[in-house]
């Protein structure tokens, strides 16, 4: 009998720098400890897997183009403090590097190619006007709040 | 049988376990996969992991004051 693999959930709410990080650290080094790892993204969290990585005026309609176009896809991501108008991150970013420290990117990265599952919430993509096609292609499934209720269902979860 | 080398010690959390993870699945079995990596975390847990996922650990050596060794096998 093979044992049950162990699983973790992370809501992905919010789209600043330092929360995708942490979201991405916890899901890859789960998926490397051999856990099954699934993340909803979720409002602002969309923008982290936005296929289109730069400030674009994405979905359907003025306001939801607009607002798309605030957010400024995953190469903008705000620090959730000291964000200094956008200076911040790139600091960061460089400091990063130099210790040899993974950034959103590589983490991003290494999530995937360890199987993490992504899902999009289907709520907050009504409310951006976004769709399946314009998150990156990992992304499997446009879900609800029902189907993510039963991914997570009997293991940890966490809210970022 | 072939043996592969990974080398973490410049690795940072979670990279460790990522790289660590990302060759193992490249191994075939019998195959070994000798990992430099440092002292703390890394070397209480990568074998640890790789033990609960299946591999060997054939040994840990120690290379230097904050370098060890660790061999896994498939």
């Amino acid at each position: 009998m093979t044992e049950k693999k162990k699983k973790i959930s992370i809501i992905v709410f919010s789209g600043d720098y330092d929360k995708a990080f942490a979201a991405f650290t916890i899901a890859s080094g789960a998926a490397a400890l051999n856990y099954e790892v699934n993340l909803f993204f979720t409002f602002f969290g969309l923008d982290i897997i936005k296929k289109k990585r730069g400030r674009h005026f994405l979905g359907r309609g003025f306001r939801a183009r607009f607002f798309n176009f605030l957010l400024g896809g995953r190469n903008n991501l705000p620090l959730s403090r000291l964000n200094f108008a956008g200076l911040s991150p790139l600091l960061l970013g460089n400091l990063a590097k130099k210790r040899r420290v993974a950034g959103v990117d590589e983490l991003l990265d290494a999530s995937i190619k360890l199987g993490v599952n992504f899902y999009a919430c289907e709520t907050a993509g009504v409310l951006l006007a976004l769709q399946k096609d314009d998150f990156i292609p990992e992304v499997k499934k446009v879900i609800g709040i029902g189907s993510f209720l039963e991914l997570q269902e009997g293991g940890t979860t966490l809210f970022i | 049988m072939a043996t592969q080398y990974l080398d973490i010690t410049e690795e940072h959390c979670p990279m460790t376990f990522v790289k660590t993870k990302l060759a193992l699945s490249k191994l075939a079995d019998g195959d070994i996969l000798e990992v430099l990596l440092p002292s703390g975390e890394p070397l209480e847990n990568v074998p640890r992991s790789a033990v609960e996922q299946g591999f060997y650990v054939l040994g840990i050596e120690q290379i230097d004051t904050q370098v060890h060794k660790v061999i896994l096998k498939k």
